[in-house]
This record gives structure tokens, C-alpha cells and sequence, in this order.
């Protein structure tokens, strides 16, 4: 479904991507992986045309998205910071994105979900972030489309709104729809991925099932494995 | 691009600087006819804040919007929309609503003089279409600045400093560089550069147009000298659409390449 070939992207003296090429699952959850600016969100804003690769081609449904757009319209993507117009209306903002796509939205049954109900006629200028980010949760899940990106779903969410999350990306997985996500909370990745990316100085170091990392590291666990991936980097 | 741009022109009326511009603009077409009864006149006095005022409304303005505007972008960029679409949208959004602004605040005071029953008609709506151009100009230019910088007191300072440049420091180069090389034809440099800055070719778009030759000054003279009357008001017509379609071309040419 999605295809990276040999994606280079640097910024300034930086090379954050250097050559990586990745092809995902028809379906499934992939977590993304890998320690501070090792580019997970430069690689998901480059899926979504957001961040122009330097070199290298992105695939979508075997077509590549060079310049092109209508791909987007299945793509849902909840971005890792999220930035609204403060002057608009939490309503008013989920009203514009709908204009966009002429397709169904189920925003009602999210809003229940994530109890945003008495939010809706607030400014978004005037929410707190864990708010923002259940508003960001609508807008990227409303569309239903087969495929959904999550960079950093659970920043500021409470334990109740985490539940329910999890329980939403469980019932997008049994659809049958692609799922990416970035994430640095490890319980989350070991409860949800049915794959996992590791991306470490600018490459794919890993690609493959929890139990695949387990046992090429020889740890027990993921938190030790990927310890020891860090730790013999560094050595 | 429809939608974005309806949902920007529904945004900006919602904003007190619509309402600000408009009302100052008003204000300033009110004062002019209240001080100056003869209507001709009151057009030539407008010409010279026109085209000094629009400029840097334009340039204020689209600075501001641009910035302010960052996270609606970075949201729309994730939606099936043509990038293009989104860039060209906002500006047509921002520059249709100041020429409104400048159109119906401007338009009122003066239609309720008369201006309809007048001879200036015609004078007066080349003023307002000139506004209009200078302000599509600067809105432009402005926002291609601020596209190219990140940091926003740099934007704002580059774009100002640009405003300044056009409005007042290249008259005094001009000038400077007519009296030092006097013993030089200077014509075609004169010429050449009267072209390369909108400001004082909506100037003289606008003399030209009013047929004041006494205000015309050396490069207007020149300028109706060269070219005679209507070929000079075709050629600074077309250079100021080509000043509008520039900055545009380069702002959604970077807007293709940017990261964000």
C-alpha cells in the first residue's frame, strides 16, 4: 500500500534520512520507533507530501504521490503537535475540514467517545492540550479512510481518553485498515503493533514483529531490546 | 481553491482589521472631500496617499495574515487539497478583501458627493483599480518574504524595509543618481527604472491618466514624452500586472518546494 524507495531528506547540515525504503502491510498496525530526531516525523510528513524528499520516490496504491494529492483522500493523519486557528470555534473547525472530502464523517460518535460534547462552542485558542489533542483525534479519525497516520496519538491524553484510543485503533485494525504510528510509550507499542520500524541515524535498523526484536537482541523484553540497540550503538 | 478562498474572505470579515481599514479609509475619504469641496482635486490628493498608504497596508497586513495563518495551513496541507490551491487561495483571500476594504471605504464618501455625476468618473476609478493593483502587489511580495522566512520579526522587518525602499529611499537614489551622471543621456535609465518600481509607476499610470502634466515630474514627463499618452498608460499597465503576477509566480513556486 504505501512504498518508500531510498528516501534521502536533510535539513541544512543534517541528514536525518539517509536512503531509507520501506513497504508496508496491506493492513495492521506498524509502530514506528527510534530515539529523539531520528526523523519519524520527517518520514510521515514526507508520506503526506508535507516534506519534499530530497531524493527518493513514495509509493501510495502503486502510483507515486510526486506533486499529486488526491491520494490524501485516503489518508487520515493526526499530527504530533496540534496547531488550530485560536479564533475558530471547536465546531466551526470540524464543519471546515469536512468541506474538504465529500464523504460521510461519524464525528458524532467521537465526540460521545471522547466526551468533547461540552467543548464544541469553545475557542480553540482557549483548550488545554490534553482537549486539543481529543480534538485532534476527531478530525483525524472522522473520515474513516483505509489508511491512518498517528504521530504521537497519546501526548496529554488522560488514562480514561488512552482506553478508548486503544479500543478505537483496536476496531480501525479488525476493518482491515493500515495504521501507523510514532510513538515513545513502549506498553502502548507491545498492546498494539502488529509490526514494528525501528529507525536509528537515518536508517531502518529493524523491520519486523515484537518477537522477531526479542529474539535478534536477546533481551527478554522490548524495553531491554531496544536498551541494547541504543547501548551498542553507542559503544 | 474556492473554499479556501470563501473560507478566508468569511475569516477576515470576522476580523476587526477588515473593519479597521475600512473605517480608516472611510475616514480619510470623508476628511478629503470635507477639506477640499472640488472634486478633481480631492482625487489628485487621494492618488498621493493611495499610493504610498495601500503599499503598506498591503505589506502590514499580508505579513501578519501569513504568520497568523500558520497552523491553518500546516491543517490544510494534510487534507486531499492541491498545495497550490491552499497558497493561491490565501492570497487572493487577503488581497480581495483589503481592495474591498480600500473600494467601499474609499467608494462611499465620494459617491455620496456625486462623483457619479462628475467628469471624474472615470480618473476615480483608475485611482481605486490602481489601489487595487498596488495593493495585489504588496500583498504578494509580502507574503513570498514571509513564506522565505521562518522567523517572523525578520519577515515583518524584511518586508517593511522593502516598503521603505520603494516608497522613499529609491526616489532619493534616483534622484541622487540623475544630478551625479547629469552629463549623461539618461533617458533609458531613467525609464528603466521608473519601471522597476511600482510605487512611482502607479504614479504616473495615474498622472497620465489625469493628464496633469505640471505634477508629472522628470521621469512622468519622460515617460509621456517616450511613449505618448495611451501607450504610456498601456505600458504602465502591463508592467504593473506583470508586478502583480511576479511575486505571485516566485510565492507558489516556493510553496511547492517548502517543508513544513
Amino acid at each position: 500500500m504505501i512504498e518508500l524507495i531510498n528516501i534521502h531528506k536533510s535539513f541544512g547540515a543534517l541528514d536525518v534520512l539517509k536512503g531509507v525504503s520501506f513497504w508496508s502491510e496491506e493492513f495492521g498496525v506498524t509502530t514506528v520507533l527510534g530515539p529523539n530526531g531520528s526523523g519519524k516525523t520527517t518520514l510521515i510528513k514526507i508520506l503526506l507530501g508535507m516534506v519534499i524528499p530530497d531524493d527518493g520516490e513514495v509509493r501510495f496504491n502503486e502510483s507515486t504521490i510526486n506533486g499529486k494529492w488526491h491520494y490524501r483522500n485516503q489518508l487520515d493523519y493526526l499530527p504530533q503537535i496540534a496547531k488550530f486557528p485560536d479564533n475558530l470555534k471547536v465546531s466551526e473547525l470540524i464543519k471546515m475540514i469536512k468541506k474538504f472530502r465529500d464523504k460521510t464523517t461519524r464525528e458524532q460518535e467521537l465526540i460521545e467517545m471522547f466526551d468533547l460534547k461540552p467543548h464544541l462552542e469553545k475557542k480553540l485558542g482557549t483548550l488545554s492540550g490534553g482537549t486539543r489533542q481529543k480534538v485532534n483525534i476527531i478530525l483525524a479519525f472522522m473520515f474513516d479512510s483505509p489508511v491512518i497516520i498517528l504521530d504521537e496519538p497519546t501526548s496529554g491524553l488522560d488514562p480514561v481518553s488512552m482506553v478508548r484510543l486503544k479500543e478505537l485503533i483496536r476496531g480501525e485494525k479488525k476493518k482491515g485498515k493500515l495504521i501507523l504510528i510514532t510513538t515513545h510509550i513502549l506498553s502502548f507499542v507491545e498492546e498494539m503493533s502488529d509490526q514494528i520500524v525501528f529507525l536509528l541515524e537515518g536508517n531502518i535498523y529493524f523491520k519486523g514483529s515484537i518477537e522477531d526484536l526479542k529474539i535478534s537482541t536477546k533481551q527478554e523484553n522490548l524495553e531491554l531490546s531496544i536498551a541494547s540497540i541504543l547501548e551498542e550503538q553507542d559503544a | 481553491m474556492l473554499k479556501i478562498l470563501q473560507y478566508i474572505v468569511f475569516d477576515l470579515t470576522r476580523s476587526r482589521w477588515s473593519y479597521f481599514y475600512f473605517f480608516f479609509y472611510l475616514l480619510l475619504g470623508f476628511g478629503l472631500l470635507f477639506l477640499n469641496t472640488d472634486l478633481s482635486k480631492a482625487v489628485i490628493t487621494l492618488m498621493n496617499i493611495i499610493i504610498v498608504l495601500t503599499p503598506l497596508i498591503g505589506t502590514i497586513f499580508g505579513v501578519m495574515y501569513f504568520y497568523n495563518s500558520k497552523e491553518f495551513v500546516e491543517l490544510l496541507l494534510a487534507q486531499p487539497i492541491k498545495r497550490s490551491s491552499i497558497f493561491l487561495g490565501q492570497y487572493l483571500g487577503v488581497a480581495i478583501s483589503l481592495s474591498a476594504s480600500l473600494v467601499l471605504g474609499i467608494g462611499i464618501p465620494f459617491l455620496l458627493y456625486g462623483i457619479f455625476l462628475s467628469q471624474d468618473i472615470f480618473n476615480f476609478l483608475f485611482l481605486l483599480l490602481d489601489g487595487m493593483l498596488l495593493t495585489f502587489i504588496f500583498v504578494g511580495i509580502s507574503f513570498y518574504i514571509s513564506l522565505c522566512n521562518n522567523d517572523k520579526i525578520k519577515g515583518f522587518g524584511y518586508s517593511i524595509a522593502l516598503w521603505l525602499f520603494f516608497a522613499v529611499i529609491y526616489d532619493g537614489l534616483f534622484l541622487v543618481s540623475l544630478i551625479m551622471f547629469e552629463d549623461y543621456p539618461l533617458d533609458k535609465f531613467s525609464l528603466i527604472a521608473t519601471i522597476l518600481n511600482p510605487i512611482d509607476l502607479s504614479r504616473i499610470l495615474v498622472l497620465l491618466k489625469l493628464d496633469i502634466s505640471a505634477l508629472l515630474g522628470y521621469t512622468g514627463a519622460l515617460f509621456q514624452k517616450f511613449f505618448g499618452t495611451n501607450l504610456g498608460l498601456v505600458i504602465s499597465l502591463t508592467m504593473l500586472f506583470t508586478w502583480v503576477l511576479g511575486p505571485l509566480y516566485f510565492f507558489i513556486r516556493h510553496s511547492k518546494k517548502k517543508d513544513f
